[in-house]
């Protein structure tokens, strides 16, 4: 049998090319990464790296910019996580109803989540262009003084946060209406025989059924909110000035645009360590609360 | 009984007040890609307009776009090809086998910042020769397919009946043969919701090729992106383009709704 040694090997020769690609991709840079965030480098041929040590790392702590991306980061991400998972639920709740052309309009609401973010990112712009744009019209017309939107520099985030919104509220309610099916219905029964409101069945009922399920969506959000790049980039690339730049936005213009890699890769390190750090934690609250339940 | 009529009434506007939230910016991009460079600046008309071609016209001749699409076509196909190649094997022995472990090797790459690798792929990619090619666009790109892919078809492959693998293997299959020629042609549904999916991230990609691909490779989002640093912004161009890129992912997500749709959701919820 030729293929007596695939046979009992099978397990690794399916797998391997797979982890060797990931490994080459993924775990060798990350590693470079690190090493690099200890050298000064402008990617010149001429000058090789020169060994800095920690100072990479002591220039962005003292740096007031690094500051402001690290608190911008996380006004977007925990603003527009809030937002999306409330906006989430009312929606698959009020979706979870029986009506005519469920199944359309479910997928219109999807689409938010596989446009292209680069080309909405620009249509988002010409709606809040502070002269021309609709979004401005209709402040107007409920006779609401006109914003600056994306070009104020305290409008800016909750303008990239409504973006964000538009696209990902639906991954939420797409989750939660999954979640939604698998509720068992004795409860509603004996909720309605005893006479419960709607409001009262939602906050004692569905609500603690679906925290698993809530909270799988929030985690799964808030590791894509924190690293979010495409509609800021498109959009503002950071400013107006450095007020919409974010971890990701800085980690990119310091290598990219002032080629400065130890720093750049200093920056992309505790990046890697705060959603790293995050995500475990978010790992450890979901066993926790699964046990709780 | 009033009430409830009521409650319902309510229900219903909200749906379609969601609805019209939500489609608003697809509406808007359509319309203004229609629309001539005075139109768009005109506030006081927005739906009433005699439309113009102009700006796709435009969009194809002075910018060649088309050139965009096919290299944003090749890399999107290729890296979600390669990606399966890799990733169906992979996927059937981490659920046939229970390798957990190796699963989440793979899955870890859809949690850390791509960003990330971007500064040493640069690096390596410049020394020999790659960058502004299409195989380090789409080595990149798998990056993103294959977690994706493996993601979903684990779950595929946990849920089909071992029953199936079992006649085979009595049949006189080896392990190898029972993937190839039984697994394989029933996992029809599992591969197309995994492609599409690989193909759709692939397309709307844009930090990766933002910097690795270079004049000969710029795919869609880049070259769109591009547009807006010419000095006075062509609103109706720069509708148009978007309009061709966001269309065929829109088009294939409402053709194979029911497809995008439970891969985005259990994508979403394993993990």
């Amino acid at each position: 049998m030729s293929f007596s040694w695939l046979d009992r090997n099978i397990k690794w020769v399916y797998t391997l090319p797979a982890v060797l690609f990931v490994l080459i991709m993924m775990v060798f840079p990350i590693i470079y990464t690190f090493r690099i965030s200890f050298y000064e480098w402008s990617m010149s041929a001429v000058t090789p790296p020169l060994w800095v040590g920690f100072d990479n790392y002591w220039a962005l702590l003292t740096d007031v910019r690094f500051w402001k991306s690290v608190s911008n980061t996380f006004y977007f991400t925990i603003v527009a996580l809030f937002i999306e998972v409330i906006l989430g639920v009312a929606i698959a709740l009020l979706f979870s109803r029986k009506f005519r052309g469920k199944n359309a309009i479910k997928t219109l609401f999807m689409l938010p989540m596989v446009a292209t973010p680069v080309a909405m990112g620009l249509v988002w712009m010409l709606i809040y262009e502070p002269t021309i744009g609709v979004a401005n019209s209709i402040i107007k017309s409920l006779g609401f003084k006109p914003l600056l939107w994306l070009a104020s520099k305290s409008e800016v985030i909750p303008s990239l946060i409504l973006i964000d919104v538009w696209q990902w509220t639906p991954l939420i309610a797409l989750i939660v209406m999954a979640g939604l099916t698998t509720l068992p219905s004795e409860p509603y029964e004996a909720a309605d025989v005893d006479g419960a409101s709607a409001w009262r069945k939602f906050i004692s009922i569905t609500l603690p059924l679906l925290r698993p399920t809530i909270i799988v969506a929030a985690m799964l959000r808030l590791i894509d909110v924190l690293k979010t790049f495409d509609i800021i980039y498109a959009t503002t690339q950071g400013g107006p000035g450095f007020a919409s730049e974010t971890l990701n936005i800085y980690g990119y213009v310091l290598a990219f645009q002032y080629f400065k890699l130890g720093m750049a890769s200093a920056l992309l390190v505790i990046f890697f360590m705060i959603v790293m750090g995050l995500t475990l934690i978010m790992i450890w609250l979901r066993k926790r609360v699964g046990e709780g339940s | 009984m009033r009430q409830k009529k009521g409650k319902k009434l309510i229900a219903v506007i909200l749906t379609y007040l969601v609805l019209v939230c939500f489609s608003f910016p697809f509406i808007w991009m359509l319309t203004a890609s229609f629309k001539t460079q005075a139109q768009i600046m005109s506030t006081d008309n927005f739906f009433i307009f005699k439309p113009t071609f102009n700006n796709y016209t435009s969009v194809f001749q002075e910018y060649d776009f088309l050139r965009f699409v096919i290299n944003s076509f090749i890399v999107a196909v290729g890296s979600t090809l390669l990606s399966l190649l890799l990733g169906l094997p992979a996927a059937y022995a981490i659920a046939r086998y229970h390798l957990q472990k190796l699963g989440m090797v793979i899955l870890i790459a859809r949690i850390i910042p791509g960003i990330t690798f971007l500064i040493p792929w640069f690096i390596l990619f410049s020394k020999i020769n790659l960058v502004d090619t299409y195989a380090a666009l789409i080595l990149a790109h798998m990056l993103v397919g294959l977690p994706f892919i493996v993601w979903i078809m684990i779950s595929f492959f946990e849920a089909l009946p071992k029953e199936i693998e079992e006649s085979g293997l009595i049949d006189g299959c080896s392990n190898h043969q029972v993937f190839m020629r039984i697994i394989l042609p029933i996992s029809g549904p599992g591969v197309i919701t995994a492609s599409l999916l690989s193909f759709i991230f692939s397309w709307n990609n844009f930090m990766f090729s933002i910097i690795l691909a270079g004049d000969k490779t710029k795919t869609l989002p880049i070259a769109v992106f591009n547009f807006m640093s010419y000095s006075e912004i062509n609103w109706g161009a720069l509708m148009a383009a978007a309009c061709i890129i966001t269309l065929p992912v829109l088009i294939i997500s409402l053709l194979a709704q029911r497809y995008v749709v439970s891969g985005l959701a259990s994508g979403a919820v394993k993990g």
